[in-house]
């Protein structure tokens, strides 16, 4: 982001950017930046409180009176409570617990697609609320998806479009599954909205994110570069992976 | 709310350690009244509309974005797992402000709003963008935009 900004501005065009990372900020000097506490991903805080929002972009946008610079300076409020405090997530349905044992990936993807039914009503409700849905990356439905998984962890070729990678498929794929699960959660009430608490809850309570996992794992193994770098980087955030690491 | 400091340890040393590019001096250029401005939005969060080319591992280009883009017709391909997306699935303005930035033009905050805004994929080397970004820039000063919010994830 601070080098775009020092391209642009190079071309004439006055920049104003919000910085996550005081610390790249101050080594790549950009022209202006406004420093905000928030969480990666949350560049305004928290969602649907425009009034915040608002206020983090008039800050931003105040930094172009600045008649020398650079300038990094450090937006003074925290989001608003609720969106970035740690909090547990109940998980909403009895799922029974995910199948364990080694070999068991035919239970495993069993148990996938019992959540994605059991889910549906609520990402249904979801969409009636907000009118919208982050899904649809993919261009698959969640039941497509767990085809596609399903095709992928038992050896079959899946049946994708010849100008698709298989890797990109599958992480799109797996961000449509979370992006259906994490909407579908938020249409319950009284579900905490936070970062941590809804991270948490994919990764520690779900069939998917075992379902994920075991694809991780299944790229690790290939000889196909951009299969590898999937299983590396792609599938499972960092901050989640030592769920699935022995200690 | 986070910090660097908050991280664990490992995140910490894979944020710090993150390559950046070292750039010897800093472009300034006197910027507009923000209250006359034409202001274009810039993210790096990866997001396009439905009907685009999802981002891919290395891309360097941007997809254009219509000012008057419809909430649902966007969707996000960034590569990385290792952001929240939960913020922009409850509401697009959190990680592009339209609605914020349309409030502030009919308030006389700002000029006006850009026609396009655009966005990256944060994930690649930024030296890698350097063609596109100034070719990009031209093309918003040729849509009158005369201040860029820079957006990241």
């Amino acid at each position: 982001m601070c080098g775009l900004a020092h391209y642009i501005e190079e071309e004439g065009l006055p920049t104003t950017l919000i910085s996550l990372i005081w610390e790249h900020s101050e080594k790549m000097r950009p022209p202006r930046a406004l420093w905000v506490p928030f969480d990666l991903g949350r560049p305004f805080g928290a969602p649907n409180e425009g009034v915040f929002q608002k206020d983090v972009l008039i800050n931003v946008l105040s930094l172009l009176e600045y008649d020398n610079g650079p300038v990094l300076e450090a937006y003074p409020h925290e989001a608003p409570d609720g969106a970035g405090q740690a909090a547990e997530v109940a998980c909403p349905v009895n799922f029974g617990p995910p199948p364990a044992e080694p070999g068991s990936t035919k239970e495993l993807l069993q148990s996938f697609r019992a959540e994605i039914q059991k889910m549906r009503t609520w990402h249904e409700l979801a969409e009636q609320q907000t009118q919208r849905s982050a899904t649809g990356v993919s261009g698959l439905e969640p039941e497509a998806i767990g085809d596609l998984f399903d095709d992928f962890l038992e050896g079959r070729q899946p049946d994708i479009e010849a100008n698709v990678q298989l890797s990109d498929l599958l992480r799109m794929a797996a961000e449509d599954i979370k992006a259906f699960y994490c909407e579908a959660i938020a249409a319950q009430p009284g579900q905490p909205r936070d970062v941590a608490g809804l991270s948490n809850w994919f990764w520690g309570q779900t069939a998917a994110a075992l379902v994920i996992n075991e694809m991780r794992l299944r790229c690790l193994e290939s000889e196909e570069k951009d299969l590898l770098l999937a299983g590396k980087l792609l599938l499972v955030p960092r901050n989640q992976l030592h769920r699935f690491t022995n200690p | 709310m986070v910090r660097l400091a908050q991280f664990d340890e490992e995140e910490r040393n894979h944020l710090l350690n993150l390559p950046c590019p070292v750039f010897d001096t800093t472009p300034f250029v006197r910027g507009a009244v923000v209250s006359k401005a034409r202001v274009a939005i810039i993210s790096t969060a990866g997001l396009h509309r439905r009907e685009d080319r999802p981002f891919v591992p290395g891309e360097t280009g941007y997809r254009l974005i219509p000012g008057d883009v419809a909430a649902n017709d966007l969707v996000m391909s960034h590569i990385s797992t290792n952001f929240d997306r939960t913020g922009f699935q409850m509401d697009v303005n959190m990680v592009l402000p339209l609605d914020r930035l349309n409030e502030l033009a009919d308030d006389g905050e700002i000029g006006s709003v850009a026609r396009y805004h655009y966005s990256f994929m944060g994930a690649t080397d930024p030296t890698q963008m350097e063609d596109e970004a100034r070719q990009l820039a031209a093309i918003m000063k040729k849509d009158g935009v005369d201040a860029v919010v820079l957006v990241p994830v």
